[in-house]
């Protein structure tokens, strides 16, 4: 199945891939630095979800994301400059300093919201499929969720009515194992998050989520069904962060092995996507540098950018809240 | 007695209960880890699995554990990580918890205390920054308690824990970092009375939570100017002890209610209320409010600062009275 991506998708992928790495590395390093208020969730290791969906969607298809939310407004075309403005609480962020990381998205790229509430999302992209659906405006919504999310009283709401309406919605679980400090195992008695589909009159499939390609293979289908008016699907993706709930630590953590994370590290995203591409000769070993080097040079450009953006006015304090 | 933290304080306090009877036990999200502030720390190691129950990221069916375990006879702890995810439990605290014993014609008792976190801690946003307790004092049924320091801390969950009502226990992020004398032993401070925390003769201000020490540093600055205030800390929200409240501005004849909540419908209007009620002939002034504006807490550094209420703005309230 590979076979049918085209090399311009793959590239695009993993473009998109490097893009999240390159900017959560050093958005963490900005929160240790103290130049970036708040906390950072950061979403290292599971780039291969946000790009491999991403790249079936245009900037009229909508997505709900999470508290780990950079990841899936990078994918889905967010500026650095006004990404690392909006972390730094500057005038010129996406959110005019207004909603800092837990809550950066950009509307004009169809991102309803990151969001500070586990849980959040899951009803309000199963709105927006509503709304299309209502609209007949062709697109899809996808909501980005955790395992732990898919304990949340919404997502089950959520998923039953989109089963029941056929509502052009795709659940895109981004099993990471955790939730905060738990692990899956302590938190829900099933392995596979997607056999909650059943219940709800969906499909649940799952999905090496450290596979950029096998992702995108799904995601595809997904998208398409939904798309094609047969309704939803609850995607899993198995994959893991790298660093900490919170912050850019990855290992001595109390509550999961080194191994473990070596063992995961092993599979990096970005590493598997990279290994495809020189065997089958997409990117020279060069040109992958050269994406590296050209989306550092950005990142660089949208610190400067943050740095030098002016705070916002005190004026904008009680602005935005009516309309 | 030791300095101890009001973190610390809490965590006495939920050990002593724990300890003195085993029906206490307490459910919440990493709790297992010591919750999200460390008022649990040690208790898993202690007391095991049973009584510190690591629950899933599910706040409706978290606070159902309580609302069914008190009515089968056991005294639950429950911990919401922090207030603004309340609005995810809301029907169990509201319609079912706060109602039942009233619904059933008195059969039920509900010994519950719900521990939440509150209030705006660097840069937070508007998801996790709330001060929610103006919703619960609407309520007839639950109690509402909330400290400003340590040792009320202790004292105050002690008799909450014991108290055979429903409880919402509201701990102010930043009070929560003070530090005060404790008594090692175990103690309960009566719920419903407020506590004089500065005698004084001119101006009457009744303050909440974090605002109780912005009060007191208002108090030393103004007494540089020959304004004497006294410093009500009503403790107990809901039932609030109105008799102290109104015998100091029966004495003071000015009156200054301050919280870190949005000003709009906050527990200070109805404590201004029942001032305008009960000492109306007393009064040489309007009561005046201070609080939060009517806006959502937005994350960049400066406008937080400029959002939160402090000294200064009670230190402006005060000198208003006298013009
Ligand atoms: C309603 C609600 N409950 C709890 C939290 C605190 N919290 C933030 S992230 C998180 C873990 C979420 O786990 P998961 O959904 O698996 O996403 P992940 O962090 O693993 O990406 C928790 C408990 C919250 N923000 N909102």
């Amino acid at each position: 199945m590979s076979t049918q991506i085209s090399n311009d998708t793959l590239i695009d992928m993993h473009r998109r891939m490097v893009r999240i790495r390159l900017f959560e590395e050093t958005a963490g390093k900005m929160m240790e630095d103290g130049k970036i208020p708040g906390a950072l969730h950061l979403y290292v290791g599971e780039e291969a979800v946000a790009g491999g969906v991403m790249v079936h969607l245009s900037d009229e298809d909508q997505i709900t994301s999470t508290h780990r939310g950079h990841g899936h407004l990078i994918a889905k075309g967010g500026e650095f400059d006004q990404m690392f403005a909006e972390l730094y609480g500057r005038s010129t962020g996406y959110c005019k300093g207004k909603g800092g990381s837990m809550h950066i998205s950009n509307m004009e790229l169809g991102i309803l919201g990151a969001n500070g509430i586990v849980g959040g999302g899951p009803p309000i992209a199963m709105g927006a499929a509503f709304g299309n659906k209502f609209l007949k405006n062709n697109k899809v919504a996808v909501c980005f969720f955790g395992d732990g999310a898919s304990n949340e009283g919404s997502f089950h709401e959520a998923a039953n009515m989109a089963g029941l309406y056929k509502l052009p919605v795709v659940f895109v679980c981004e099993n990471n194992g955790f939730g905060e400090y738990t692990p899956q195992a302590n938190h829900q008695a099933i392995v596979d998050v997607a056999d909650r589909a059943a219940g709800y009159g969906m499909p649940g499939v799952i999905v090496d989520g450290m596979d950029a390609v096998a992702v995108y293979e799904a995601a595809g289908e997904a998208v398409d069904r939904a798309r094609s008016g047969k309704g939803p699907t609850l995607l899993e993706c198995k994959t893991y962060r790298f660093f900490d709930h919170v912050g850019v630590r990855g290992m001595g953590l109390t509550y999961r092995s080194d191994e473990e994370v070596e063992r995961w590290k092993k599979r990096d995203p970005i590493l598997l996507m990279e290994e495809r591409l020189l065997e089958q000769k997409v990117l020279s070993a060069e040109q992958i540098k050269a994406v590296h080097d050209i989306t550092s040079e950005e990142v660089l450009a949208g610190i400067k950018f943050a740095e030098e953006s002016p705070f916002p006015d005190p004026s904008s304090l009680t602005e935005d809240v009516y309309a | 007695m030791t300095v101890k933290t009001m973190t610390a304080a809490i965590n006495e306090a939920i050990d002593q209960e724990m300890g003195r009877d085993d029906r206490v036990f307490v459910a919440g999200e990493d709790v297992r880890v010591g919750g999200p502030f460390g008022t649990e720390a040690g208790l898993h190691a202690k007391y095991g699995d049973k009584r510190i129950v690591n629950t899933a990221i599910s706040e409706l069916a978290l606070t159902g554990i309580g609302v069914g375990a008190a009515a089968v006879g056991l005294r639950p702890i429950i911990e919401i990580m922090i207030m603004d995810f309340v609005s995810v439990a809301m029907d169990q605290i509201v319609n079912q918890m706060a109602k039942m014993k009233y619904m059933l014609g008195g059969q039920a008792r509900l010994p519950i205390v719900v521990t939440t976190h509150a209030g705006i801690d660097s840069s937070s946003a508007a998801q996790h920054s709330g001060s929610l307790e103006a919703w619960f004092c609407h309520v007839p049924g639950l109690k509402v308690v909330m400290p400003s320091n340590a040792y009320d801390a202790k004292g105050l969950l002690t008799a909450a824990i014991q108290d055979d009502n429903p409880v919402i226990y509201i701990s102010n992020k930043r009070c929560m970092q003070t530090s005060s004398e404790v008594p090692d032993e175990s103690y309960a401070l009566p719920l419903g009375v407020a506590d004089v925390k500065r005698v004084g003769s001119d101006v009457t201000v009744v303050a909440i939570g974090r605002l109780v020490l912005d009060a007191l540093t208002a108090a030393e600055e103004l007494a540089k100017e020959g304004i004497n205030l006294e410093v009500i800390d009503p403790r107990t929200l809901s039932p609030m002890d109105t008799t102290t409240i109104v015998k100091s501005v029966q004495k003071t004849n000015r009156a200054v209610v301050a919280h870190e909540a949005v000003r709009n419908c906050g527990i200070g209007a109805e404590i201004a209320a029942t001032i305008a009620d009960e000492a109306f002939d007393f009064l040489d002034a309007p009561v005046k409010r201070v609080g939060a504006p009517f806006t959502p807490v937005p994350f960049a550094p400066l406008l937080e600062k400029q959002y939160l209420p402090g000294a200064q703005d009670i230190v402006a309230a005060v000198r208003s009275l006298y013009h």
